[in-house]
């Protein structure tokens, strides 16, 4: 067995595995002490500036929050077996667009707006061709139109099995199964082309008609 | 192309050659599109085919749908940019309410937009602005439009709306095809046959100013016949022989236009040659419409009824419509019109009248293609009193008195041509074939009639009646054909002669002693002869010019349609008023570059067409051949 003995006055003359390892060792705590030392330090200043950014800048906490929130959301949406009936919502936009137009070009809202009970028939007449030249053009300018049935309407037709519901509809006495035969009471109308203006930034679509003044 | 002016007048058909070659090699590089552009009086179109890939047959130019503002805030899509102007009220119209796709506020509101505002507030609407440009005695380049405008209205000049046009038909170009810009297309703008040198010059220089230098011009009734050509596949020859004359009768919205072309033989192959121009002819389809307002105006005051000028506004928009529904509808002999009140109340506040086909028929054919005899000639009171700032609208409607004045005048185009032998006895030139172009002759009524009326003149003389060549586009034809002429130039397909479509001379005075009260003896002095193709120029080095360095030289300017013989050179102390029209003024500034101002240098005259197709006039020193451009554009003050 080894013994060591103890002698302070004893300098080492060479640098073994030992002193390898030691000075090592020292490098490496001495290392950990300064990057503790400087987080600390760091931390400290930090929680001074807080205190006085707080106020300033509220916005790094809710976008945390709203993180969190979302997290929320999506484990709601995964979780729940029936899924929600989605109704498509109408854009405004183009049914006033549509409006504007018929306003336009027919007249369309003075002569709904229009109270006919007071005016004789030639009168009412003589407005509705206003009305009905000016509808006509509006359609047929940003609308392409097809009928849905090219048959006469009248006439017999038999509906095959998996045929469009959409459009073709059936009334009366719906019983048994396809292929069915009926007669066709209205063709159908079909939009097979839309053309609608587009519309820039300052448009206001809710005037349909702007007040006009003469000078 | 100034090499190609530098050189002798070279041989034209080794110019051609050359510039095809040189143009199928941008055509590797960059060129992708040929484009035509009708800058019509009253419409734009733009047509384009893609040069990639197309066969020798197979060439099928389509339209241009051009996005434009209709209304405040509303862009739609059109085939045609209605050519009109409108300089809106600071007031009027909302904020971004005028953005286009490309633009969120453009300098000058044009379009379908301009003609829908003006028909409101005619103060403010800049139209016609085409006409203008060849209205001699006017500066194009002053802003003198709107001209019935009150003072505070800001003005713009012809070129400038002109150049409106342009921009709006580029900047769409560039939306809907950001990769090949219109600057390095191919593009051919086409002008009315009758535009005098110095409008052509101003539409050439409205399409520099939008960054087309590369356009090039060709007269409207040659691009119908481009587009004749092209639609019928190839099959033209079998439709045109040697020996034909074919007349061009373009009919537009404000303009009427006449060209003659004549078919000849050059080795086997068909040539076509454009033999003889009409004057410009300001009446076209909106005197028709016009007209028909105020035939109904004058049935509604004998029922008592006063009408505003809005209502015949409205009556005019009104009767175009009814006019079309009865030339297209042969069932429908009577068109209820009505004229909506202005406010809310639509019923009791509303006109109505109605247009009776008898009605149609008496005012339009009657009115405007009156069943004449061919020494028949336009009527031209002359003009009472101080006529207004205005374009010299046509006094005589009757456009069949127009077309026998144009023919009897052109009965000598065909004399240099041999494959042409027209009758001793004639007393008009005679036209084998017809072909129509613009709107208004879609009216089967009116066509028929101006055939009918030209047959009678032929049979007349006991010459064979013309046909109609059938198959024309008339709306579109025009930008149509001036697509497949940039095909043709690149070497395909037949190519129809033109040259310059009149001769041109200057005023001198001749030397003689002075007379008291006696204004100096005009000689006419001829520069360029009648028919000089594009790509030549033609000295007159003998008669030599003193001008002095640094003042500017004025030269009366006439031009004529008739006198084909006249060389370079020639003198005339002698001429009819129908034989020389008188233009503005030319002018000639020598620059004072390395010289002394006030000092006098001997120079001669030098014509050269441009391949643009402008007539371009040059001073040229006897000394060092130093070379001025003389300008055109300097109109009377």
């Amino acid at each position: 067995m080894n013994t060591y003995a103890i002698d302070l006055s004893l300098k080492p003359s060479t640098f073994d595995l030992w002193h390898v390892c030691l000075a090592g060792t020292v490098a490496l705590l001495a290392l950990i002490l300064i990057g503790l030392l400087l987080s600390m330090l760091i931390s400290l200043i930090r929680c001074k500036k807080k205190p006085a950014v707080l106020p300033v800048i509220p916005t790094p906490e809710p976008a945390v929050k709203i993180v969190e929130k979302i997290v929320e959301v999506e484990k709601l949406v995964h979780a729940p077996v029936p899924e929600p009936v989605v109704l498509k919502e109408a854009t405004p936009d183009a049914a006033l667009q549509l409006l504007g137009l018929l306003q336009k070009e027919a007249r369309f809202i003075d002569f709904i707006k229009e109270d006919i009970t007071a005016f004789s028939d030639a009168d009412i007449g003589i407005a509705a061709r206003v009305v009905h030249e000016g509808c006509n053009k509006v359609i047929n300018e940003h609308f392409t139109l097809a009928t849905v049935r090219s048959e006469q309407e009248g006439s017999r037709i038999t509906l095959l099995q998996g045929f469009d519901a959409a459009t073709v509809r059936l009334t009366g006495n719906i019983v048994g199964n396809a292929p069915f035969t009926g007669t066709l009471v209205h063709k159908g109308w079909q939009v097979t082309g839309i053309r609608l203006p587009k519309l820039t930034s300052g448009h206001n679509a809710a005037i349909v008609a702007s007040a006009e003044v003469e000078l | 192309m100034k090499e190609l002016f530098g050189s002798q007048p070279a041989k034209k058909d080794a110019v051609d050659e050359q510039v095809a070659v040189e143009q199928a090699q941008d055509a590797v590089s960059a060129t992708r599109f040929s484009v035509g552009i009708d800058l019509g009086t009253t419409h734009c179109v733009l047509s384009y085919a893609d040069l990639g890939h197309i066969d020798d047959e197979d060439f099928s130019p389509q339209v241009m749908a051009i996005p434009q503002l209709t209304s405040p805030g509303s862009v739609e899509d059109k085939p045609q940019l209605p050519s009109f102007l409108y300089q809106a009220h600071p007031a009027e119209l909302a904020e971004d309410s005028t953005s286009l796709p490309w633009i969120a506020k453009p300098d000058y509101l044009v379009g379908e937009i301009a003609r829908n505002l003006g028909r409101k507030t005619p103060i403010r609407l800049v139209a016609s602005a085409k006409s203008w440009l060849c209205h001699t005695g006017v500066d194009c380049k002053a802003a003198i439009l709107p001209a019935e405008a009150p003072d505070e209205v800001e003005r713009v000049s012809p070129f400038q709306a002109t150049t409106a046009y342009l921009q709006h038909l580029r900047d769409a170009w560039q939306n809907q095809f950001p990769d090949a810009p219109l600057e390095q297309q191919d593009v051919v703008i086409t002008v009315p046959a009758s535009f005098d040198p110095a409008a052509r010059e101003l539409t050439v220089e409205a399409a520099h100013a939008v960054g087309l230098t590369q356009a090039i011009l060709l007269e409207e009734p040659q691009a119908a016949l481009y587009s004749w050509i092209e639609k019928s596949q190839g099959d033209w020859r079998n439709h045109a022989e040697v020996g034909d004359i074919i007349l061009v009768i373009d009919v537009g919205g404000g303009t009427t236009d006449l060209s003659l072309i004549a078919v000849t033989q050059q080795e086997g192959n068909l040539e076509l040659t454009r033999v003889a121009v009409g004057d410009h002819i300001l009446l076209g389809g909106d005197n028709m419409d016009l007209a028909l307002a105020y035939t109904v105006k004058a049935k509604l005051e004998q029922d008592g009824k006063r009408l505003e000028a809005w209502q015949i506004q409205a009556l005019t928009h009104s009767c175009r419509d009814a006019k079309e529904k009865i030339f297209t509808n042969a069932a429908a002999d009577n068109i209820p019109l009505v004229v909506a009140s202005r406010g809310s109340s639509l019923i009791g506040g509303t006109l109505r009248s109605e247009l009776t086909r008898e009605e149609v028929n008496r005012v339009l054919v009657e009115g405007f293609l009156p069943e004449v005899v061919v020494s028949d000639r336009p009527v031209s009171r002359p003009r009472t009193g101080l006529r207004t700032a205005g374009l010299p609208y046509a006094q005589d409607a009757g456009i069949t008195r127009h077309l026998a004045a144009f023919l009897t005048k052109q009965q000598g185009a065909t004399d240099e041509l041999k494959d042409i032998n027209l009758p001793e006895h004639a007393s008009f030139l005679h036209p084998t074939a017809v072909l129509f172009n613009g709107g208004v002759l879609k009216a089967d009524a009116l066509s028929e009639r101006l055939m009918e009326v030209l047959n009678s003149w032929l049979s007349a003389e006991q010459a064979p009646e013309a046909r109609l060549l059938e198959g024309a586009d008339l709306d579109l034809a025009v930008a149509r054909g001036a697509a497949y002429y940039g095909y043709v130039r690149k070497g395909k397909g037949v190519r129809i002669k033109g040259g310059t479509a009149a001769s041109y001379y200057v005023g001198i005075e001749s030397a003689m002693p002075a007379v008291p009260g006696m204004s100096p003896e005009i000689q006419a002095l001829c520069i360029a002869p009648f028919g000089m193709e594009e790509g030549t120029q033609q000295e007159l080095p003998d008669d030599e010019f003193g001008l002095v360095i640094g003042e500017p030289v004025r030269f009366r300017f006439f031009a004529s349609n008739t006198r084909r013989e006249d060389k370079v050179g020639t003198r005339l102390d002698y001429w009819t008023d129908e034989e020389l029209d008188e233009l503005d003024e030319i002018e000639i500034t020598l620059s004072e570059e390395g010289r002394r101002p006030g000092e006098v240098v001997p120079v001669h005259l030098c014509a050269a067409v441009t391949e643009v197709g402008t007539l371009e006039l040059q001073a040229v020193s006897q000394k060092d051949n130093g070379r001025w451009k003389i300008e055109f554009d300097v109109r009377a003050e």
